[in-house]
């Protein structure tokens, strides 16, 4: 059985207080849940139903609507990398095809020593840096195959 | 010329603010009467920032005045329509605009607490936010006694987790309750049935940002800035083939044509124009010659687009129409909430087609069948999505027909072929 912090637990604690209704903190339990475990899978979504006493249907229903909650391990560091419509007008479909020939893996995998996850996503709202990516939430914009292989070189 | 918005940027910090004359357009609020300030803003031609533009005064005029249950405003930072980076540029350059403007609606209305529902992906900005939060609560501005009038207000910073359908009122308000974000029937409305059934304000983060200039410089200055119906400044988000993308504030009515060539640079490598999406991904293209255009809503709805969100997206003459036509379609598809059949079936059914299309297995009679299932999907969904998803897929089909009818019968992209 993994555990949650205590520090964690302290935040998800006050987090209830702000709402009327315990339900509403969700959203922002599975992050911090995640945040703690990396991915949140049928024992986190039990462990959050526990905490705001819900089905763990309620839970799952939510995990499984939202992109940005991870269902199985991932990689050490997140790669998004946007393909909506501005991204893909400056050339983010190359940057893609680097990215999964760079890390040898496709849309959704990681990498073989657990470094890497590359994900494809929709506008992330950083349209006057296009094309864009974010890695773990920290925006990379102007993007080239020469910057990507600097920005990748530094996440250890 | 007069600007709203912008010239706050960078005033970041509560002291710097405060310094440049700011929250007192919050403490003149408090010395009015909330029915003033609504007043005000009704003589402002304020309309809502986020994509609708119905007008603000009116929105918050829809609330009844005696409601035992609470009421609640829900500040809209989901920002999800592509194209569109607005309300980043002011939660992250001026924070503390978008709290004096949460303090004057939430007195206007009567409200005591605030949530700003932020998408997931903005999660630094929504930390930059909760700190100048913490700020104006300890200069007493949120919190108990505000001015030391007997009005107290708490707001919360709620992180949403991906998802573009929470960008509609009703469903960011299904989200804020912990559920998935599937919109709700209308009628009724927030304005009485919103947050836990309860009277709901929904704002976009823009909306609410020009409310301290109403207030301090009043009504009809605001209104005089812009055109008839429309009042103010706009933020335009403008990014794709330009050489200068980002953020312009400019009053409503300005030509497209002059914010695209005067403002963003022209057009990258002095390519030719080949279309631009005025309003964010869901607003139908416009050609080169039809780009003279004032933007305010009322111009662009009649020339049968949008203004939407203020999102422009510029196309030059390499643009592969069948692959645009792919993106927004796949896109529409990815984030239909699967509640009403129409958008569930046709939005993938139109990102099929498009996808088929440009990988060169389109068929006769393919772009009548995308105007088809559009034209089928319209008003027919609980929530405006599967309208968003047709009216680009109508306009692309219908303005760039010969490229596209070229790209089937040719089989590959006639384009990039040059």
């Amino acid at each position: 059985m993994k555990e949650i912090s205590p520090k964690a637990m302290e935040k998800i604690e006050a987090l209830i207080k702000r709402y009327p209704v315990k339900r509403s903190a969700l959203l922002e339990v599975l992050h911090i849940v995640q945040q703690e475990w990396g991915y949140i899978d049928q024992e986190g979504e039990e462990t959050v139903a526990e905490i705001l006493d819900l089905e763990p249907v309620r839970v799952h229903e939510v995990v499984s609507f939202y992109t940005m909650y991870e269902r199985k391990p991932v990689g050490k560091h997140i790669i998004r990398v946007c393909r909506n419509l501005t991204c893909t007008l400056m050339g983010a479909e190359s940057l893609i095809s680097y990215l999964k020939r760079k890390l040898k893996v496709d849309e959704g995998g990681t990498t073989s020593d657990g470094r890497f996850t590359l994900q494809t996503v929709e506008c992330l709202g950083a349209c006057e840096i296009a094309p864009v990516m974010q890695v773990d939430g920290e925006f990379y914009g102007n993007l080239t195959p020469e910057k990507i292989d600097r920005i990748l070189e530094e996440m250890k | 010329m007069s600007l709203v918005i912008t010239p706050w940027f960078g005033k970041v910090s509560i002291d710097d603010y405060i310094k440049a004359g700011g929250y007192q357009g919050a403490r003149k609020a408090l010395s009015m009467s909330p029915e003033e300030v609504i007043e005000e803003v009704k003589k402002s031609n304020l309309r809502g920032r986020g994509g609708a533009g119905f007008p603000t005064g009116l929105k918050w005029s829809f609330v009844p005045k005696e409601s035992t249950k609470p009421k609640y405003l829900c500040v809209n930072a989901d920002e999800g329509e592509p194209g569109t980076f607005k309300d980043k540029y002011i939660i992250k350059e001026a924070p503390h605009l978008l709290i004096e403007g949460v303090i004057i609606a939430s007195w206007a209305v009567g409200i005591n607490t605030a949530f700003v529902y932020i998408r997931g992906e903005y999660g630094k900005f929504a930390l930059l936010l909760e700190r100048a939060i913490e700020e104006a609560y300890e200069k007493g501005f949120l919190g108990k006694n505000i001015f030391g009038k007997d009005f107290s207000l708490d707001l919360f910073v709620h992180r949403g987790a991906g998802a573009y359908v929470c960008g509609e009122e009703t469903a960011l308000i299904e989200s804020l309750e912990g559920k998935r974000g599937n919109p709700r029937i209308r009628p009724p409305f927030p304005a009485t049935m919103g947050l836990y059934n309860c009277p709901t304000v929904v704002n976009n983060v823009e909306t609410l940002a020009n409310l301290p200039a109403i207030i301090t410089k009043g009504g009809e200055w605001f209104a005089s800035l812009g055109v008839e119906k429309s009042g103010g400044t706009k933020l335009f988000a403008v990014s794709g083939h330009v050489k200068k993308p980002g953020i312009y504030e400019l009053p409503m009515g300005t030509s497209l044509k002059t914010l695209i060539y005067e403002y963003a640079g022209g057009i990258r490598e002095n390519r030719r124009l080949k279309g631009v999406i005025p309003g964010g991904s869901s607003s139908p293209i416009l050609k080169p010659e039809e780009i003279d255009i004032p933007l305010d809503y009322d111009s662009l709805m009649k020339a049968g687009s949008m203004l939407g969100s203020g999102a422009v997206i510029v196309l030059d003459e390499t643009t592969c129409m069948a692959k645009v036509l792919q993106v927004i379609t796949r896109f529409y598809a990815h984030e239909s909430c699967g509640q009403c059949t129409p958008c569930r079936q046709g939005t993938p059914w139109m990102a099929k087609i498009a996808e088929r299309i440009v990988a060169g297995r389109g068929r006769d009679g393919d772009l009548d069948l995308l105007v088809d299932i559009a034209r089928s999907m319209m008003g027919k969904t609980i929530c405006p999505l599967a309208d968003a998803a047709a009216m680009p897929v109508i306009a692309i089909c219908e303005k760039y027909r010969d490229e596209l009818e070229e790209h089937i019968r040719e089989k590959r992209c006639p384009v990039e072929r040059e």
